[in-house]
């Protein structure tokens, strides 16, 4: 199995933790995983992308050139990024932000993750709506295995921001299972 | 591990940058005295050691410079610390003062260099073009570093903690050099505890002269003849480190037709290539050099008298290839396959290179099968 | 029609790189805004540094030469010796001038350069993600600084208007903000003064300029000018610090 993954968004849309997360839940799961942010020039603002592969076997390359799936949080990400899903990957998308009327050939799900957010009173987890959507398509972890990586990361900060992120994570999931 | 992480994280694996092992690794082998200025793609490795550094009551210092940062290692290395210093390629440009005079007064300290392209400001993304400045002195005299290069976040770790007793074991400057890849990539990497090694004491160091007779750190000799003989002292230091500090990978070279020779960040994709080839007929082995200085010429010798040809791949130019026709002394074709300016070379393109070098049909039909297969 | 407001001509109509709320552009468009008025884009030449504005010559539709990071001052000087009666000016931050470039820019003043200086104090290294700089404040967050500044060590914040006035060589020095349109009108004419000062062959100049950078402070963009008003300008009061028109 392996597994590679280009997530796609503005910075500040929390790209980095959804990777992050998948990344630690692939390392107790004993895979192995490689996580490279890759920045434009030396200046701010735009895009932020990152690819992260999973898999049974030694990576070599942590550059992703076809992904098997990609998760894009906003309309510049994917105008840059749709075509490098290989011809049976994975696009997810955040409908809230992305409108396409010739969404590439490849197996597609649209998820309003900002509306989602928002619904939930934030749109910081967005991203968590985008990654409880993805757990559903592909299950590669269980959500059990997610939260337990939440939990680390927010240990120390505000009680609330956990179930927040849970009932965000769930949310997401649940997007998938309906439609 | 009991030694508590920002975050509180306290596993044995973690998910780290090379920059932030790097930093990790280096406090795990004792260094209290770290000074360093911002610049990407180094930025984690600093600012971990501002959290890290006073967890550990040892000294952190955001220095006014890149020249400043490297003479207070220059200071602390004097002292008896273990210093380090981190940077990329414009700032090491600055450090070349300080890397030469630390070298000069046989001062240990350890020197990562995560890499980017240059010339000039260049970009921020992933570069090998330092090989020369790093291997080949760099700053003025004549003198050596050890270089090591790491091609995961693991051998980070692991590299950062030897450096610091190569360094002191030689009383050398050990420069890590990396690129914004392996500087930036985060992979699960463990901490090994290692036994302590028997290092010589520092009694050098500038301590205070109480009860005995005074040390002076220093690289100046005006009197003729002196700084000939701490010449022919620092030579027979080099010529030691090149007996028996050089460290290398070498995978399939046995069975192999070709050769790739690449380190660091291009190491892991050539072997790639090596690992696919290995179902087919023709072949294609790898040695990585994991010391640039001291280079492993010995082994590249013994493969050149074997193999069809060899291949260094690089993210630059082409500067280690030199070092490598050095070895090779003519022996068989040493070709370059290389990208500069931020490109990284893909398998394909190595695959590609390598049917353009062996005009052969054995090795075109392999390779082209191989190249099919994602 | 009427037209009440254009974009400066030496200004460039290209997506910026800045974040939302930065005071880099701001500075940038007022440097263009008074060489149109002045109609000196021809004898016009500017330095970008190593920092947020390292792109200055993307926006700037004029002469623009890059430096090493902190190396403005020296470079200046060099374009200044072949071309006297040129206005040069350098941009810089408070890394590359009050951190790497110090002995530069001090140097700079001490021979009386005739070259103006716009210095954009944000308080922070803006383009390597917001570590401390020389001028950030004392207690305040940064990356190197996560509990805060602290003088014991990492020293005091650098009041350079008030250390190149010591030097015989400096002419004009004035500390301004951009917190509120009025305080924004006011850096306008201290660029303009030190231009004048250029122009009139008075010597070294430099404008101090606060400016806020919301991404590395962690705050909205108002928050920011707040900030500006009620934190900043208590470690670095605003006004003329030295005048060649006023001496007393
Ligand atoms: C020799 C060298 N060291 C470090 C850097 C990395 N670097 C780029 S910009 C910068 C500092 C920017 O801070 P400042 O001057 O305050 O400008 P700002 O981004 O805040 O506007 C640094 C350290 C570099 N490019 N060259
Ligand atoms: S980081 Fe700060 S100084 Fe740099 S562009 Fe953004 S707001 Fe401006
Ligand atoms: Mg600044």
């Amino acid at each position: 199995m392996t597994e590679k993954i280009i997530l796609a968004g503005f910075g500040g849309q929390g790209m980095m933790l959804l990777g992050k997360l998948l990344a630690q839940a692939a390392m107790t799961d004993g895979k192995y995983v490689t996580y490279f942010p890759s920045y434009g020039t030396e200046v701010r603002g735009g895009t932020a992308v990152y690819c992260l592969i999973i898999s049974n076997e030694e990576i070599f390359s942590p550059l992703i050139e076809e992904a098997d799936t990609l998760i894009v949080m906003n309309q510049p990400s994917y105008q840059k990024y749709k075509d490098m899903v290989k011809p049976d990957g994975l696009l997810v998308l955040n409908s809230s932000m992305i409108k396409s009327n010739n969404l590439p050939d490849v197996k597609t799900y649209q998820v309003p993750a900002t509306e989602i957010a928002s619904k939930l009173g934030n749109v910081l987890v967005s991203n968590i709506v985008m990654l409880g959507a993805f757990l559903a398509i592909k299950k590669l972890f269980s959500a059990h295995l997610i939260l337990e990586q939440l939990q680390a990361m927010l240990k120390g900060k505000k009680g609330n921001l956990f179930s927040l992120n849970k009932q965000a994570l769930e949310s997401g999931m649940q997007v998938i299972k309906t439609v | 591990m009991k030694d508590r992480l920002p975050g509180g994280i306290s596993i044995m694996k973690q998910l780290l940058t090379g920059n932030e092992a790097a930093a990790e690794a280096a406090i795990q082998a004792g260094c209290r005295y770290y000074y360093g200025y911002p610049i990407t793609p180094q930025n984690e490795l600093i600012n971990y050691m501002s959290t890290r550094m006073p967890e550990v009551g040892g000294a952190f210092i955001q220095a006014e410079s890149e020249i400043a940062a490297i003479s207070m290692v220059h200071g602390s290395a004097a002292a008896g610390g273990r210093a380090m210093t981190s940077s990329s390629s414009p700032g090491i440009s600055l450090k070349q003062e300080g890397i030469s005079y630390l070298a000069g007064s046989e001062l240990p300290c350890v020197i990562v260099n995560i890499q980017r392209g240059g010339p000039g400001l260049g970009d921020i993304s992933a570069s090998q073009a330092d090989y020369f400045q790093a291997v080949k002195g760099g700053g003025h005299g004549d003198y050596h570093t050890i270089v090591l290069a790491p091609c995961s976040v693991q051998e980070m770790a692991d590299l950062v903690y030897d450096a610091f007793d190569l360094a002191d074991k030689y009383r050398n400057p050990v420069i890590i050099l990396g690129d914004a890849q392996v500087g930036q990539l985060m992979e699960p990497v463990e901490f090994h505890k290692k036994p302590k090694k028997n290092l010589p004491a520092k009694s050098w160091a500038l301590t205070g002269a109480e009860g005995r007779k005074k040390n002076v750190i220093k690289s100046f000799y005006p009197v003729k003849g002196q700084l000939e003989e701490f010449n022919a002292h620092l030579q027979r230091k080099y010529r030691t480190i090149e007996e028996h500090e050089v460290r290398y990978e070498a995978i399939n070279i046995h069975k192999a037709d070709v050769i790739l020779v690449a380190y660091g960040t291009s190491a892991r994709i050539c072997k790639e290539v090596v690992k696919k080839s290995q179902q087919y007929k023709f072949k294609v082995g790898m040695v990585r050099p994991v010391t640039l200085w001291p280079f492993p010429k010995e082994i590249i010798r013994k493969v050149s008298e074997r193999v069809e040809c060899i291949l260094t791949v690089e993210m630059s130019a082409g500067q280690m290839v030199e070092d490598v026709k050095l070895a090779v002394e003519g022996r068989c074709p040493v070709h370059f396959y290389g990208r500069t300016g931020g490109g990284v070379p893909t398998s394909l393109e190595i695959i590609r290179k390598i049917v353009e070098i062996v005009p052969d049909n054995r090795a075109a039909n392999t390779l082209l099968q191989l190249a099919a297969v994602k | 029609m009427h037209t009440i407001y254009e974009k400066p001509k030496s200004f460039i109509d290209t997506p910026t790189h800045f974040c939302p709320g930065c005071g880099h552009g701001i500075v940038l468009r007022m440097i263009a805004e008074i060489i149109d008025a002045w109609g000196i884009r021809g004898k016009t030449i500017g330095l970008a540094p190593v920092g947020c504005a390292v792109l200055a010559y993307n926006y700037l539709d004029i002469d623009m030469c890059e430096a090493a990071h902190g190396r403005p001052p020296a470079v200046a000087t060099g374009i200044k010796r072949v071309h006297p009666d040129h206005v040069v000016f350098a941009y810089q931050g408070d890394g590359d001038l009050a951190a790497i470039g110090t002995a530069e820019i001090i140097h700079a003043a001490n021979r009386g350069e005739n070259i103006t200086f716009i210095f954009v104090n944000n308080a922070v290294y803006g383009m390597t993600s917001g570590q401390m700089a020389p001028t950030t404040l004392l207690r305040q967050k940064t990356v190197t600084t996560p509990s805060g500044r602290d003088p014991i060590n990492s020293g005091h914040p650098i009041r350079v208007c008030e250390l190149l006035a010591v030097l015989d060589g400096s002419s004009y020095l004035e500390r301004v903000s951009l917190s509120s349109p009025e305080n924004i009108r006011k850096t306008k004419k201290a660029i303009e003064k030190g231009f004048k000062t250029q122009m009139e062959k008075k010597g070294f100049s430099l404008i101090e300029i606060l400016s806020p950078c919301p991404i590395y402070w962690r705050m909205d963009a108002n928050e920011a000018m707040k900030y500006i008003d009620e934190e900043m300008t208590r470690t670095f009061p605003l006004g003329v610090v030295k005048d060649w028109e006023h001496k007393n």
